[in-house]
């Protein structure tokens, strides 16, 4: 088996800790956008959170946004380069939390890009805090009694959410925690990539990640977190395909 | 000084005209702005806006001048075309003395209160409806208003109108101009 | 040819001109004919129209039209612009040219829609978070409304910073003539190599606003940000006095309070009183250079402003306090009359001959 690694990646170590998932995201983001020839045509938006120095790791054109602010970003981006790819990469509290009405409305208005959202039920980069997506029981730094049905609420889900807005193309949830998984998401992530190449509106790939760190997990236990836990809460598969 | 000796002087003359939404009150407004631009006069326009789109007094205020025009906003209006009772009872008070009214006697139900005013009065609502269609009565007091203060040459406002309705019926047009023409034959000078 | 339109339009039809063809923005009274002009003039031009859902998304549009490399702009009032803060602060940051409108109205809070000068602080002094400075310009009329807002892009362009248009409700709801006068640059207009359209036949490109290491790579981003500040500084400084050779007193006002002073120092000369006027038309960098000569010859300074006393401040600072200032103004949707200016100029002259 090949294993090299794609142009779309640069030759360097990443900052993301042991057994993070942005690593593989990064990979087959990076894997697709080689496939499919578009490096060259190919402009991302860096979220704030842990993907923020997207721009050390990928070998294309990126712009670092403000929180949230990724996909009015890459509306603007798109508007005025139409024939160019555009590609948000955020995560869950970029995406669901701070960037929610963002998010939203640029799903609903079916600007033609593709959104990457890793679902990893934590905020990382400010060390553990609750997120969005965070489960129910689950504790984190501000949750520290795990979070809450009647306070904080259930975690929201980002794919039932967009699927009821009609000007959504394609949704589908993904994994990156086993093999098989990391196909799919490959699969879905191409998909995603190749509507965009055709003109066929919006479309996003979440994909539920580990972060062992501020899970207080180890790389394996927080495998099995993502197969065992975020699972049942998230299920996999495609929520909407129009495409 | 005659009302157009005022304008060619150099000073301001400040016009509003006062209605409830509906009444045109900004197109006779707008239709007034556009005559003086045709005839190169310096020329302002504001009109009032707010949260209710109809059936609300509605004004719209013109400043002309030969020279500099200070401020768009006017407090204490030199002449006032006044097409209903809420707007005389809005305006009389903040007219400059010696200022005009033209009154819309279809609906004022009353003469001014004050005596240092001239006033005009003109059928403006019930010969728009004799023409056909009431919403041209603003277009009717428009008349009365060049004829009494000759601050405008009844070609440029002719000129205005068709510019405006330019993408409307050319019907449109006619009825417009039999409006403003009806308007200034048809004026009665208050006693 | 002059042409009747009304403020709002005006700075559409100089930004469209001028070759912005970008446009996000979200309905606020007063200044709704904005997007609605934009609506349909920005497709007819092969431009791209978005109403965002937000003042915030606006913005961040224009982040992403910027990078582009389209000439962009997008407009609100007062509490719209306050939602802006967060994006123009990246924007200023990442060195992108945009233009934004503030057609100001009453405030604090959901306030009024009535004209209004209190967001000046907001625009000149910051607004956003961290050392930064926006290009802000005053126009007074609706013929300098469109000339400013073409020259607000070549600005934007030539100092790679977003440039303020601090306008406010009677500027955009009056309508007046313009002679809508061709586009001309009026600066040099460097080449944009920072866009990002994708690295074909050359390497990648980054917009960043996150400087962490090493530990003091910010303080040198920060100088050089603060370089370019004091060359616009010393570049740009754009003002109209009138009559202040002789005058005791020199008025002091900006954009639509400007205008309707100018009125009153009229009526003062026809008076026989000796009464000037300074009018910043660059409200950042304020022209300091025409008060601190005012400050050696008049008296006495009066400033007029639509706010409880924000452009007062560095009318001070631009004179060192050399003269006494008076001031008139008030918050909340007030307007100053040329009649009440004239009052006010009338009691300062008596009381100098009175002193």
């Amino acid at each position: 088996m090949e294993f090299e690694r794609p142009t779309t990646l640069l030759e360097t170590r990443t900052h993301y800790c042991p057994g993070c998932g942005h690593g593989i995201v990064h990979r087959l983001v990076a894997e697709v956008i080689d496939e499919l020839g578009i490096r060259e045509r190919t402009i991302g938006t860096a979220p704030v959170g842990c993907a923020v120095l997207l721009y050390d790791y990928f070998n294309c054109d990126i712009i670092e946004c403000a929180h949230g602010r990724p996909p009015a970003v890459a509306t603007g981006l798109k508007r005025v380069l139409p024939d160019r790819i555009v590609f948000t990469y955020q995560g869950d509290g970029d995406l669901a939390a701070i960037g929610t009405s963002e998010t939203i409305h640029t799903a609903n208005r079916g600007e033609n890009i593709t959104a990457i959202f890793v679902n990893n039920a934590v905020y990382g980069m400010t060390g553990g805090q609750m997120a969005p997506t965070t489960l129910l029981g689950q504790s984190t730094t501000t949750s520290p009694d795990g979070r809450g049905l009647n306070h904080e609420g259930p975690p929201l889900k980002v794919c039932e959410l967009l699927a009821s807005l009609d000007g959504v193309t394609y949704l589908e949830r993904v994994a990156v925690s086993t093999a098989k998984d990391t196909i799919k998401a490959r699969k879905a992530i191409r998909k995603a990539f190749v509507n965009q190449i055709e003109g066929k509106g919006y479309s996003l790939v979440e994909v539920l990640s580990m972060c062992p760190t501020d899970w207080k997990l180890s790389p394996q236990q927080g495998v099995d977190f993502v197969n065992h836990q975020m699972k049942k809460v998230f299920p996999l598969g495609v929520y909407k395909d129009r495409s | 000084m005659s009302d157009a000796e005022t304008v060619m002087s150099g000073q301001e003359t400040k016009i509003v005209i006062a209605g409830f939404g509906g009444q045109g009150v900004v197109v006779a407004g707008n239709i007034i702005a556009r005559a003086c631009v045709i005839e190169g006069r310096n020329v302002t326009g504001m009109i009032s806006y707010g949260a209710e789109m109809r059936g609300g007094t509605a004004n719209a205020t013109v400043v002309i001048s030969e020279g500099e025009i200070a401020s768009p906003v006017v407090e204490t209006p030199d002449m006032a075309i006044i097409m209903n009772q809420p707007s005389l009872d809005k305006f009389e008070p903040v007219i400059a003395g010696g200022g005009l009214l033209i009154l819309n006697t279809s609906l004022v139900d009353r003469r001014p209160h004050r005596d240092d005013l001239r006033a005009v009065q003109i059928a403006a609502s019930q010969i728009a409806h004799e023409l056909g269609n009431v919403r041209v009565a603003n277009i009717v007091a428009l008349g009365a208003f060049i004829r009494k203060t000759k601050l405008l040459r009844p070609a440029s406002v002719e000129q205005a109108i068709a510019d405006l309705f330019a993408s409307k019926k050319a019907a449109l047009v006619e009825l417009n101009i039999r409006a403003l023409n009806e308007g200034m034959a048809r004026l009665v000078e208050a006693s | 040819m002059k042409i009747l339109l009304k403020g709002n339009e005006v700075m559409c039809e100089a930004a469209i001109q001028a070759g912005c063809r970008f446009f996000a923005g979200y309905p606020i009274t007063p200044q709704n004919e904005v997007p609605e002009y934009m609506s349909h003039r920005m497709p007819a031009v092969g431009g791209a129209f978005v109403q965002a859902e937000s003042e915030i998304a606006a913005i961040n549009m224009l982040f992403g039209a910027s990078a582009a490399g389209a000439r962009c702009m997008t407009s609100s009032s007062s509490p719209g612009i306050s939602l802006k803060q967060e994006g123009i602060s990246y924007i200023t940051a990442a060195e992108l040219p945009c233009v934004i409108a503030n057609m100001q109205r009453g405030g604090p809070g959901l306030g009024n829609i009535r004209a209004s000068q209190a967001d000046y602080w907001q625009a000149v002094k910051g607004g956003g978070h961290g050392d930064y400075r926006l290009i802000v310009l005053g126009p007074s009329t609706l013929p300098e409304l469109y000339t400013l807002t073409m020259n607000a892009f070549d600005y934007a362009d030539h100092y790679r910073n977003p440039v303020l248009i601090l306008g406010d409700g009677i500027l955009g709801q009056m309508a007046e003539p313009v002679e809508l006068t061709p586009y001309a640059p009026v600066v040099d207009l460097p080449e944009k190599d920072f866009v990002l359209d994708g690295c074909a036949g050359r390497k990648p490109r980054v917009i960043k606003t996150l400087y962490l290491r090493p530990a003091l790579e910010l303080v040198h981003r920060n100088e050089l940000l603060q370089a370019k500040y004091d060359k616009i500084s010393s570049e740009l400084s754009l003002f109209e006095e009138i009559e202040t050779a002789d005058a005791e007193l020199i008025v002091a006002a900006y954009g639509i309070t400007a205008r309707i002073a100018k009125g009153a120092v009229r009526t003062a000369r026809r008076n026989g009183l000796k009464v000037g006027m300074i009018r910043p038309i660059t409200l950042w960098p304020f022209p300091e250079e025409p008060f601190m000569r005012a400050a050696r010859t008049a008296e006495k300074f009066l400033v007029v402003e639509m706010s409880n006393g924000q452009f007062i401040e560095d009318v001070k600072l631009a004179t060192a306090c050399r003269r006494p200032v008076e001031f008139l103004g008030k918050g909340g949707g007030w307007y100053p009359t040329p009649e009440a200016i004239f009052e006010k100029i009338s009691t300062m002259c008596e009381k100098s001959l009175a002193d």
